[in-house]
Parts: structure tokens; sequence; C-alpha cells
């Protein structure tokens, strides 16, 4: 008889403290995020309280409360402007805080972040073709976003291509070709902005390049939560796959993962996500790469516990720093990008040394 | 069982392994040895698809290795890695064995009590079931591929595979995984390195030299001057202390 069956007795260790140990972080967590997103909604030029901001959006949404008990421009400014920004800025915070996760766990490499792939230098390029050069004006309203969403497509296909050339799809291989690629859509983007001899739109291309929610409106938040809400989903859903193979891949491959596949599929579905994030809010650097990295002190390494805790994460960076960008220098607005790197960078370099000492 | 034969692998502009052919014994522990470079770990990699052999078969109960999904190969053939390493995650024990249980368990299924159990009872049988809370970065090299096993364990296929698993262990430690390997009397494939070793802890040994194999039998009938001079290019010499025999290496004579 093997010692595997001589053995099958019930284990003398308790597997407590095992699952739901990060349950009251996480729900924590949700809890700060939602208080968040509702204070946030009410912050700006002009405050409104957050009890008013929750009549105003139950009395839109289930027709609650008296439309007579707060001032109509306090409605117009939550409705309208605040409330789909503040969305906004949360659906992108927490789709660039899983991209992150899921990009530093397939690379293996705790600096990749969403725009490692070229992504965003794709949509840069897309959007600057529209707002410089009007092309694709016949896509409608939504043209620079649309263009931007091909850009980001576009430049994926480019990696992809280039990362598979020689077979399948490793880590550093990927690394490079997206570094490559940037580099070139940014080059493009810039002679763009030469040839276009357009002060205004030179400035319009460079408000994009840094990230703005300003351009948040209704018509476009559907897609927006669609897009990255499918996405997300399925990163969640292959959580697993992701722990494996941030250990390597010949322990993903021995434990029934192939990390080839696994790679590529989720390489697409985080352009995806990118593709939808640059595509409506513009290049919003840092939050991919803080977000997972905050995240990872607070609930471990272990994706099931990461995914969620960096989403929040990144909702709350993106929704707070889209108020300083709207307060800080009241009436003018900074681009949120700015706001991000400002404050971001002291944090990161503050990780970092955190990190070393532990080491 | 596993079976591979025939198998021709070319990494590169390489030829790495040219009709090596290997295959599990019931609830033997067989040893890859060979120089480096012989091509060992190449066909440890081949019969869990981390490679893929350019002409040859591997067999896992008579299906063919190319037809089966990664995850029901995984389902018969556990692998200490090498680069199993988490280097920089900061993951528990107890998290990193139970990983071993993914292969029963759909992407969208978490993780069941008679998982934990499972991985538990796979840390017990190593001796680890005080670390489940400790970070695998902390453990000392035998502590840690102890873990490794006990995932293999968890994982409950009915074949071993181990890379070089006392890499980088002192002898005490070396001795520890190896003893532990015997104990579990399931189909082993282990690569070693140290022939004192192979010849102490395998009931079989398969000699590998530039991809093909040119001795297999029981450690007795490979670990002889005759063999392995040729092979290593190493004066070998057998030295008995009565109860075990050991070899002794040195240059050989010019």
């Amino acid at each position: 008889m093997s010692l595997l069956e001589a053995t099958d007795r019930a284990p003398t260790t308790s597997s407590a403290g095992w699952a739901g140990s990060r349950r009251p972080t996480l729900i924590a967590l949700t809890l700060i995020t939602i208080v968040s997103v509702v204070v946030a909604i009410g912050l700006g030029p002009i405050g409104v309280s957050p009890p008013t901001v929750l009549r105003i959006i139950a009395h839109h949404m289930f027709g609650l409360f008296e439309a007579e008990s707060w001032a109509r421009t306090e409605d117009a400014i939550i409705w309208e402007v605040r409330l789909p920004r503040v969305l906004l800025g949360a659906i992108v915070g927490s789709a660039l805080g899983v991209v992150g996760v899921t990009l530093q766990a397939i690379v293996r490499n705790p600096l990749a972040e969403p725009y490692i792939l070229g992504v965003s230098s794709g949509a840069s390029t897309g959007a600057a073709a529209a707002i410089l050069f009007g092309i694709g004006s016949g896509l409608g309203a939504e043209s620079v976003s649309l263009m931007a969403f091909f850009g980001a497509l576009g430049a994926l296909a480019l990696v992809l291509a280039l990362a598979r050339s020689t077979g399948r799809i490793t880590p550093s291989r990927m690394l490079v070709a997206g570094v490559a690629v940037s580099y070139l859509l940014s080059a493009v983007t810039s002679l763009l902005i030469l040839f276009a001899h357009s002060a205004e739109g030179a400035r319009a291309v460079m408000f994009w390049l840094l990230g703005s929610l300003a351009n948040a409106d209704w018509s476009t938040l559907p897609i927006g939560y669609v897009g990255m809400g499918v996405g997300m989903v399925l990163v969640f859903w292959w959580r697993r796959r992701l722990d494996l193979l941030a250990l390597g891949d010949e322990t993903a491959m021995a434990s029934g993962v192939d990390p080839g596949r696994t790679r590529l599929l989720l390489v697409v579905v985080v352009a995806l996500c990118v593709g939808f994030a640059v595509s409506l809010s513009g290049g919003i650097g840092f939050v991919g790469l803080a977000a997972p990295h905050i995240a990872r002190r607070i609930v471990g390494p272990i994706h099931r516990h990461l995914i969620p805790a960096s989403a929040a994460l990144g909702t709350l960076m993106l929704v707070w720093a889209d108020v300083a960008a709207r307060m800080a220098l009241q009436p003018r607005e900074l681009p949120i990008g700015v706001v991000t790197g400002v404050v971001g960078a002291p944090v990161l370099v503050a990780l970092v040394r955190k990190l070393n000492h532990s080491n | 069982m596993i079976a591979a034969t025939g198998i021709d692998l070319r990494l590169g502009a390489a030829d790495v392994l040219s009709g090596a052919q290997l295959c599990t014994r019931s609830g033997q522990v067989v040893g890859l040895i060979g120089p480096n470079g012989s091509g060992k770990s190449s066909l440890l990699r081949c019969l869990y698809g981390m490679l893929r052999p350019n002409r040859g078969v591997v067999l896992i109960d008579d299906e063919a290795i190319g037809s089966m999904s990664q995850r029901s190969i995984a389902r018969s053939v556990s692998v200490v890695t090498q680069d199993a390493s988490a280097d920089g995650i900061d993951i528990s024990v107890g998290e990193f064995v139970l990983l071993g249980r993914h292969v029963h368990r759909g992407d969208h299924q978490g993780f069941t009590d008679d998982d934990r159990k499972a991985a538990l009872k796979g840390l017990e049988l190593v001796d680890m079931s005080g670390f489940v809370e400790r970070s695998l970065n902390h453990l000392s090299g035998g502590e840690r591929q102890r873990v490794m096993i006990a995932r293999c364990i968890a994982q409950q296929s009915p074949v071993i595979l181990l890379d070089e698993p006392t890499n980088h262990l002192d002898v005490r430690y070396q001795h520890e995984v190896l003893t532990l390997v015997r104990r579990l009397k399931i189909d082993t494939i282990v690569v070693l390195h140290d022939l004192n070793l192979a010849s102490r802890y395998c009931d079989h040994l398969v000699l590998l030299d530039d991809g093909k194999v040119v001795h297999q039998g029981r450690p007795d009938d490979v670990l002889r001057s005759d063999v392995l001079e040729p092979v290593y290019g190493i004066e070998v010499r057998l030295l008995a202390d009565g109860q075990h025999s050991h070899l002794a290496f040195g240059p050989l004579a010019p």
C-alpha cells in the first residue's frame, strides 16, 4: 500500500484562515469605494451634499423624492455632468487596476502597466488623426473615440504579430514588441502634430494624451461599462490561471494551464479593456501601475483577492484624482494624467523603497 | 503510466534529443542521469507537454499526449519544476499547494473544503502542515522542495516527475527529499545530477548522452566505470563501505 493511501485520515491542522480571510478587507474596500464615489459626485466648484446627491440620483432613476427640494442647477450639475464623469472614472479606474494586475502576472514583471502593450500609443495615434486631420469623421459624433479604439486594436495586432513571429508568445518578446510599437506610434503621433500646423489641434491632442474625464456623457457610458465590465469578468474568471502564470510557465503547464494560449486570451481581453478606457478618457497613467502594487500589499498576491482589490483601488485613485483635477486650480481644470503622475510618482518611489527595505 | 519512444527534439539549431525513450515503472523511482547538456531535463519536459518533440510519441495511459488537453495531462502527471521560485510573489505555502488542485476544478469554480483537505494532506505527508500560513519565500531550500512535492501530492496524479529536486540543497536535505520521494511509492521519474544519490534512491536508471539513451537498468548495472567513463570523460571508481557502494571520480589518466 502506498503512503498516499495509508494516510487517508483527517488532517490535524485546521484549514481555517485560508478561505475568506480577506473578505472583511475586501468588503471594507468596496464600502469605502462606494462612499467615495457618492462624496466625489458632490465635490467641485459647486459643492452638493452627499444626501442631496443620493436624492437626485434616486429621483432620476426611480422617480423618488420631489425635484423641488434641490436647486435646478444642482440637478443639472449632478445628473448631467458629475455623475457620468465620476461613473466613467469609476469604470476606467477599476479597469486600469484589473488590467495592471493581469499584465503584471502574464509578463511576470511588476513594472508592467496597461500601456505597455502599445495600446495607448495606438489609441493616441488614432485620436490625433481624427482630431487633427478629421480622419474617420464619417464615423459620426464619436469619431475621435472610435478612431482611438481602432488605433488601440491596430497596435495590439501589430504587437501580437511581432511577439508571435517566432512561435509562441513569451513575456520578454511581448514586452519588447510592446515597447517598440509604443515608440513607433508615439513618433507617428508627433509627426501628425507637426504636419497639422494647428496650435489648437495640438492642444486638443495634448489634453487627450494626458487624459481627462471631462468628455463623459450618458451616451458613451453604457458601451464603456459593458466593454470593460465583460473584460474584468473574464479576467476574474481566469483568476487561478493568473496565479499559475505568475509562478512561471513550467508551473502553469504542470498545473494544467497552457501558458501560451492563456496569455494570448488575456492579452486580447486586456487590450479591449484598455481600448475602451483610452478611447473614453485618454491616456491616464500610473493608476494601472500603482493600484496593483498597493492592492498586493493589502490583500496579498492571490488573484481572487487581488483583482477585486485592485479594481476598487483603481476606482478610488481615479475618482479622487479627478476631484483634485477639477478643484485644484478652479475654474481651470487640470488634465487628470498630470494629477495621477504628480501624486502617483512619490507614492511609487516610497513603495519601491519600502520593498527594497523588506527584501 | 507514461511511455515515450523515438523522441527527437530540436531546439533552434541544436539536436537536443535523438531517438530517446523512457517510461515509468509501476511504483518505482526511475532516475534520469547524464552529463550536462545530455537532454535530461528536455526529455522530462516532453513528458508533460512543456516541450513538443519533433518526432516520436509520448503516451499517457496509451493516449497520445498531443491529443490531450493540458488539463488532462496534468491530471495524470504532476511535476516538481525548476522554475517554481515564486520570486517576488509573496504566496503562502497553503495557497501554493492548493493551486495543485486547479486541475480538478473548472476555471469558474472556487476551491472546496475537499481541496483544502487534499492540500493539507499533502503538507502532512511531507511534514510541513505547520507551515500553511508561512510565505513560500521564507522557507529554506529543503522546506521549499518539500512544499513542491506536497503540491504534487495534492494534485493526486498517478505519476510524479521531478526536475533536479536536489539542486541547491545541502547534503542533509538532498537525502531528506529523496527519502520522501521513495516513501510516496508512486510512479516517479527524477532527473538527478548526483550519481551517488541516483544509486541510493532509484530503482531503475536511464543514462542519457548527447540526446540518446546509452544505457539503462538497475543502478548496479548502469553505475559501472566501463559505462560511465566514456560518457562523462572522467575516471570512475566504485568504493564499498559494506552497506552502500559509492562512486568516486577523478580526472582520467593522460
